[in-house]
């Protein structure tokens, strides 16, 4: 993969490049992210990301706000994903203060997060179908679908979107048989409706065409830059860290994980859709198997009336998680009072967004578009 | 029938005879051509009209959603409400703009587009003007467009803009080929360059003897109307204003009025390219039953609703590819189409000759994506499924 691009001139005809930013106001890149484009003719030579036009100086606030305090802020990191952003800083904190979670909890959070899996994948084919030029019509097919989800999310945690659902050791509140009728139901159509997306986009030719083998990912420049999720398996390399590390209850559930072999847009698409199926299937087993039980552990439940009191024991932990995008890490140094001392996010969008010059180099604007959209950021958790 | 047919024709006849017993005949005849072009101004922006309101309530239909219903019964009244908006915005002109020429663009945007009406036969007898070159003169006339959507790119200051401008130039340059080489055979069998000979020399089989449904013209129909859609820019082939890459392409600083003439432009032009479709390969205005004006209408609208079908199911090519499809695909199979159409009618045992013409047409089709666009192919992927 070449790093530079030359623009090819010839003694016959002087030619000059063009230069151009896309953003912060485009149509897709995705919220406020900027690329500085310098190109030749349409083809890209050369590529500058900049970003923080959205930096809400999360981190910082955090340090100034209880443990217990900092959840809602998470909920705003990758506004498609609350429940997983939740998930990982609730497991950096219970690691650090040394909390177990009841297993009808553990069960939920699983739950929770593969749907939040659904909606970020969904969203995502939905808005690359938009970026190749489709008008509208995958992603409100996929947003019907999101809608769903969203409505029952609504109902266990009183927000659509930004959830504030999990608390350390354990969840807000408890799955009522109502909902968990909703969700089996949910979960038995959603191969149903996954089949029909397929059927319509997975051998469009005009989508082949415009996929296969642009912005192929090479397995060294993955590893060594640290790509994970499903950018990185799209690449054909196997780290899944409900695999890896099998956190929460992971390891009782029976999921493959899809692999890419070349690891391009198309790639990058299909492995999402194939994860879907995955998720469906985990989610099956989760609503067969969850058992009774309490869903808060009862030694920190009176911490979420008194969130200053929660003062977790003087140390450092970092809680990582398989966010819809990579992994997702939270680090947390306590220094004993009711603020963390320290407090860092290991963004997946952010860092899956450093290879993007490597792999639109040499190619055509519309194709630097789409593979901005088949990495999958979303600037909330990119600038943080 | 033979009534309804010629209602139209027989209105302006007995408004004519009415005024021939004060007027001259010379100012009959001034009259006469008013009322033509009268009804031309008036239809165009009417048609741009209520085809945004069905594009709209057609591609929501598609997209699970109602579309727009607020305004009017069935939201019906919305491109009126929308024209207000467009005409009490303010009108925006870039510091840096060729300030003329920015404005020149949107007004000369829309001539061609209406000019191309003029040759279009909307009825048995109803034709404005029967150009015994009609043909021609739409092919000329429709693709000045190229240089206005130009000049609004260049004028805009814009580098959105000139990417867009550029692209719209290559893209109607190269369609433009395919376009003209498929009616060739069209014109090879009606002997004439009349858009109104070549509907009469569709008339027999009681009005269904249509050129679609030779080997011949099938094809032909097929590369037009693809062609046509890429002219009037509109999905797959909306390259020139796609939205996800360069905002509004060459639009992207238009606002309020001007940008509501590209807009007409753009919806008057998606109507005669898919009438003359229509006129070309489907028979025009020739049919059983019903009247022929209405038989016309049904079928430009059965055409343009494929275009919004188009729109409500397609992603976009990229520009390599777009430029691969004219030339490696539509220009040598329009070639062929030619000397395939001129062998069809030196034969004249029918069987032989639809056999041989949809083999040789097949084989050809066959060849060239296979040598020339193998590499646009869909490639068989494979996925490891592991624990």
């Amino acid at each position: 993969m070449p790093k530079s691009y030359t623009v090819q001139n010839t003694d016959l005809l002087d030619t000059q490049t063009l230069e151009v930013n896309f953003g912060p106001q485009h149509p897709s890149t995705h919220g406020v992210f900027r690329m500085f484009v310098e190109l030749d003719g349409e083809v890209i030579v050369t590529l500058k990301p900049v970003m923080g036009y959205l930096h809400r100086n999360h981190e910082q606030i955090a340090e100034n706000l209880t443990y217990l305090g900092i959840m809602p802020y998470t909920d705003r990191l990758d506004y498609f994903n609350a429940m997983t952003n939740n998930l990982g800083y609730a497991m950096a904190v219970e690691k650090l203060a040394g909390i177990t979670v009841p297993e009808r909890a553990q069960y939920i959070r699983v739950i929770v997060s593969e749907f939040t899996r659904l909606i970020n994948h969904l969203s995502l084919v939905g808005f690359l179908l938009n970026d190749l030029g489709a008008f509208f019509t995958p992603i409100l097919y996929a947003f019907r679908e999101r809608e769903k989800i969203l409505d029952v999310f609504e109902e266990i945690s009183g927000s659509r979107m930004m959830c504030n659902y999990l608390r350390f050791g354990g969840v807000k509140c408890d799955l009522s048989p109502a909902v968990l009728e909703t969700m089996k139901k949910i979960t038995r159509n959603f191969p149903k409706f996954l089949d029909e997306f397929e059927a319509l986009l997975s051998k469009n030719e005009i989508l082949c065409m415009r996929c296969q083998n642009v912005g192929v990912l090479p397995k060294e420049l993955a590893v060594n830059s640290s790509i994970t999720g499903p950018v990185l398996r799209a690449s054909g390399i196997n780290y899944d860290i409900r695999k890896v590390d099998r956190y929460s209850l992971y390891d009782r559930f029976r999921f493959r994980v899809p692999l890419g072999r070349k690891g391009d847009t198309y790639d990058r698409y299909y492995v999402r859709v194939l994860e879907m199926r995955e998720s469906v299937k985990i989610l099956e087993q989760a609503l067969q198997d969850i058992p009774v039980g309490e869903i808060l552990n009862p030694k920190t439940a009176p911490f979420a009336k008194a969130p200053r009191n929660f003062k977790p024991p003087v140390g450092e932990d970092y809680g990582r998680i398989e966010s819809p995008k990579g992994e997702l890490g939270y680090y947390v140094v306590s220094d004993g009072t009711p603020q963390p001392w320290r407090y860092h996010i290991r963004a997946p969008s952010f860092i899956n967004l450093t290879i993007l010059e490597d792999i639109c180099l040499g190619h055509k604007v519309a194709d630097a578009i789409i593979i901005l959209g088949s990495l999958d950021i979303v600037l909330g958790e990119v600038d943080r | 029938m033979e009534i309804l047919d010629s209602i139209f024709l027989n209105t302006k006849k007995i408004f004519l005879d009415l005024l021939g017993c004060w007027l001259p005949d010379w100012m009959i005849l001034l009259v006469n051509i008013g009322i033509i072009i009268g009804v031309i101004a008036v239809l165009g922006p009417v048609i741009m009209m209520y085809l945004t309101l069905l594009e709209r309530k057609i591609i929501g239909r598609m997209q699970n959603r109602i579309g727009p219903n607020r305004v009017g019964i069935f939201g019906i009244l919305q491109p009126i409400a929308d024209g207000i908006k467009m005409f009490t915005k303010e009108d925006i002109i870039p510091q840096n703009a060729d300030k003329i020429v920015h404005f020149l663009a949107p007004v000369l945007m829309v001539i061609p587009a209406l000019l191309a009406f003029a040759v279009l036969p909307f009825g048995r007898g109803m034709i404005p003007v029967n150009l015994n070159v009609g043909l021609l003169f739409f092919i000329a006339v429709s693709s000045t467009s190229t240089i206005c959507v130009f000049m609004a790119s260049w004028a805009s200051r814009n580098k959105f803009s000139i990417l867009g401008g550029m692209r719209s130039a290559a893209q109607m340059i190269s369609y433009e080929i395919p376009m003209v080489l498929s009616v060739v055979p069209v014109i090879l069998s009606a002997e004439s360059l009349s858009t109104y000979a070549i509907v009469e020399a569709q008339a027999r089989w009681s009005g269904l003897h249509w050129f679609v449904f030779t080997p011949w013209g099938l094809l032909a129909f097929i590369i037009f109307f693809l062609c046509g859609v890429a002219e009037c820019n509109r999905s797959p082939f909306d390259l020139p204003e796609a939205e996800s890459e360069i905002v509004a392409g060459f639009h992207t600083e238009y606002s309020g009025m001007k940008f509501a003439l590209f807009y007409m432009a753009e919806y008057m032009n998606t109507f005669t390219v898919s009438a003359l479709a229509a006129t070309l390969f489907l028979g025009g205005w020739e049919g059983p039953v019903l009247p022929s004006w209405l038989w016309f209408f049904i079928k430009t609208h059965a055409l343009i609703f494929v275009m919004f079908w188009f729109r409500g199911t397609l992603p976009r090519f990229r520009v390599d590819q777009l430029m691969g499809l004219a030339w490696k695909l539509f220009l040598p199979l329009t070639l062929i189409n030619i000397f395939v159409a001129g062998g069809y009618h030196l034969i004249s045992d029918r069987n032989f000759r639809v056999a041989g013409a949809s083999a040789v047409l097949l084989v050809s089709f066959l060849l060239f994506t296979v040598f020339l666009n193998r590499k646009y192919m869909p490639e068989k992927r494979r996925y490891d499924l592991v624990d």
